[in-house]
C-alpha cells in the first residue's frame, strides 16, 4: 500500500481507503441541513431561544439601573415599553423563553438519572419538581407585582 | 395481481460514477416483508450487482442500517407495509458515511474512534485466578446495562449533524460505550478515558440535538449517556480547584 492511498484529510488517524477501496463518496453537509428536518429545526430552534434568555437579562439590568436613578427614569424606561414594536418583541421573546424552558426541563431526566433504592426512578418524577418549582415562583413573582398595596 | 411498490435505491460504483444516482426497483409489497426482504428480492431476481451488508435479519448485528426515506433504520426491523401509501421508498447508504459501493458505507473511521475510548475493562491490578470472578450485583449491572446494549449499528452517526459537520467528533456510539466502561464497577481505566471523552472532539462536541437516542434501534440512549458523562467531568473539575490535593482522578466518570 502507498502512502498515497493511506493518507485522506477526510478521516481521522489511521483510518484511511484500502487498495481494495481506492475511491469512495462522501457527500458534504449543507449550510441549510438544519432546514430539512423537523427534528433538527426544533433544535436549533432551542439553541437560538438562549438570544431571548440574554435579551431578558439585558433588559433587567436596564431595568435596575433604571430604578436606581430614581422614578424619573422609571418612569421613562417603563413608557419606552410600552411602545408597539417593544410590546411586540417581548411577546415573542416570551414565546421563545417558554419553549427554552419547557424543552430544557424535558431534557433534564435524561442528563441526571435518580437513583432511589437501586432502582432510577421514572423521568417524570425528575422533570415534575423543575416545573413544580417553576410554577412557584412565578406564583411568587406573580402575587408580589399584582398585590395591592 | 399482488400489490407492489416502488424502491428508489441510490447506486454507486467507485470505478464508473462521479456520485451516486437512484434506480427504481418494483417489488412485491408482501406484508411480512421487511425492507432487507426487498432488496434480498432485487438481488436474487432482478439485479444481482446490487450490493448492501446484512446478516442476522433480527437486530442483533447491526449490519443492516441504511437511510430509509431519509431516516436512520436498521432495515430487518422496518416493515415495507409502513411505507405502503408511499409513492416510493427511498433506501440509501447511512448518511455523513463514505460510500464504498451502493448501500455500503466505510466503517473504518467509526473503528478507530470506537477503539480510542478504550471499551473494555481496564483493571490496574490483576487478581490472580484463584480468588474467582468479579461479583457485581443486580444494581451495579443496572447503572450500565443500558449502555451495554449498544450493537455498532451506527445508525446515531448518521443521526448526528455533529459526526456530519466536524469529522473528529468521537460521535454517539463510542461516547457511550466508554461510559458504559466508566459505569462499570469492575473496570479501573475511567481516568485512561478522561483525555479522549472530557475533549472538545469528545463530550463537549456535543450539542445535545437528541436525535441519536430517537434513531437507537436498542435503546441505549447515547445522548443520556453523553449528557451525564458531561455532569460528572464538570463535577469532576470543580473538585480539582477545591481539593488538588485529595482529588482522586481515577473515580473521574463513576457517580
Amino acid at each position: 500500500m502507498t502512502d498515497e492511498t493511506m493518507t485522506d484529510p477526510t478521516m481521522t488517524d489511521q483510518a484511511a481507503r484500502s487498495e481494495f477501496h481506492p475511491r469512495w463518496y462522501r457527500e458534504r453537509v449543507s449550510t441549510w441541513w438544519w432546514l430539512g428536518e423537523w427534528h433538527y429545526l426544533k433544535f436549533i430552534l432551542r439553541e437560538l431561544t438562549s438570544i431571548s434568555v440574554a435579551w431578558f437579562v439585558v433588559l433587567t439590568l436596564f431595568q435596575l439601573r433604571a430604578l436606581l436613578r430614581g422614578p424619573e427614569h422609571y418612569a421613562r424606561f417603563a413608557s419606552r415599553l410600552e411602545s408597539p414594536f417593544m410590546i411586540a418583541l417581548n411577546a415573542i421573546a416570551f414565546c421563545f423563553v417558554m419553549f427554552h424552558t419547557i424543552t430544557w426541563f424535558n431534557l433534564a431526566p435524561r442528563a441526571m438519572p435518580v437513583r432511589m433504592g437501586g432502582k432510577r426512578i421514572p423521568e417524570f418524577l425528575v422533570a415534575a419538581p423543575n416545573y413544580g418549582l417553576w410554577i412557584a415562583v412565578s406564583a411568587f413573582v406573580g402575587w408580589l407585582i399584582l398585590r395591592t398595596p | 395481481m399482488a400489490e407492489k411498490i416502488v424502491l428508489e435505491i441510490a447506486r454507486y460504483a467507485p470505478d464508473r460514477d462521479e456520485v451516486p444516482s437512484f434506480q427504481k426497483f418494483e417489488v412485491p409489497l408482501r406484508k411480512e416483508w421487511v425492507v432487507l426482504d426487498a432488496l434480498n428480492y432485487i438481488k436474487d431476481k432482478v439485479d444481482g450487482t446490487l450490493t448492501y451488508r446484512w446478516s442476522c435479519r433480527m437486530g442483533i448485528c447491526g449490519s443492516c442500517g441504511m437511510m430509509v426515506n431519509g431516516e436512520p433504520k436498521l432495515t430487518c426491523a422496518t416493515f415495507l407495509s409502513s411505507y405502503g401509501n408511499n409513492a416510493a421508498v427511498r433506501v440509501e447508504p447511512l448518511r455523513y458515511f463514505p460510500v464504498v459501493r451502493d448501500l455500503v458505507t466505510a466503517l473504518s473511521d467509526f473503528l478507530v474512534k470506537l477503539q480510542k475510548v478504550k471499551p473494555w475493562l481496564i483493571r490496574k491490578d490483576q487478581p490472580p485466578l484463584s480468588e474467582g470472578e468479579f461479583l457485581q450485583t443486580p444494581e451495579q449491572l443496572d447503572l450500565y446495562k443500558q449502555f451495554s446494549m449498544c450493537i455498532n449499528c451506527t445508525l446515531c452517526y448518521a443521526a448526528c449533524p455533529v459526526v456530519g459537520l466536524d469529522q473528529e467528533f468521537v460521535g454517539p456510539a463510542a461516547l457511550a460505550l466508554a461510559q458504559r466502561y466508566n459505569l462499570d464497577n469492575r473496570d479501573q481505566g475511567s481516568a485512561e478515558r478522561l483525555a479522549t471523552l472530557a475533549h472538545p472532539d469528545g463530550i463537549w462536541g456535543c450539542t445535545f440535538v437528541g436525535e441519536c437516542t430517537r434513531v437507537c434501534p436498542k435503546h441505549v440512549d447515547p445522548a443520556g449517556a453523553i449528557q451525564q458523562y458531561k455532569l460528572t467531568a464538570a463535577l469532576d473539575w470543580v473538585k480539582s480547584f477545591i481539593l488538588p490535593r485529595g482529588h482522586n482522578p481515577h473515580q473521574a466518570g463513576r457517580p
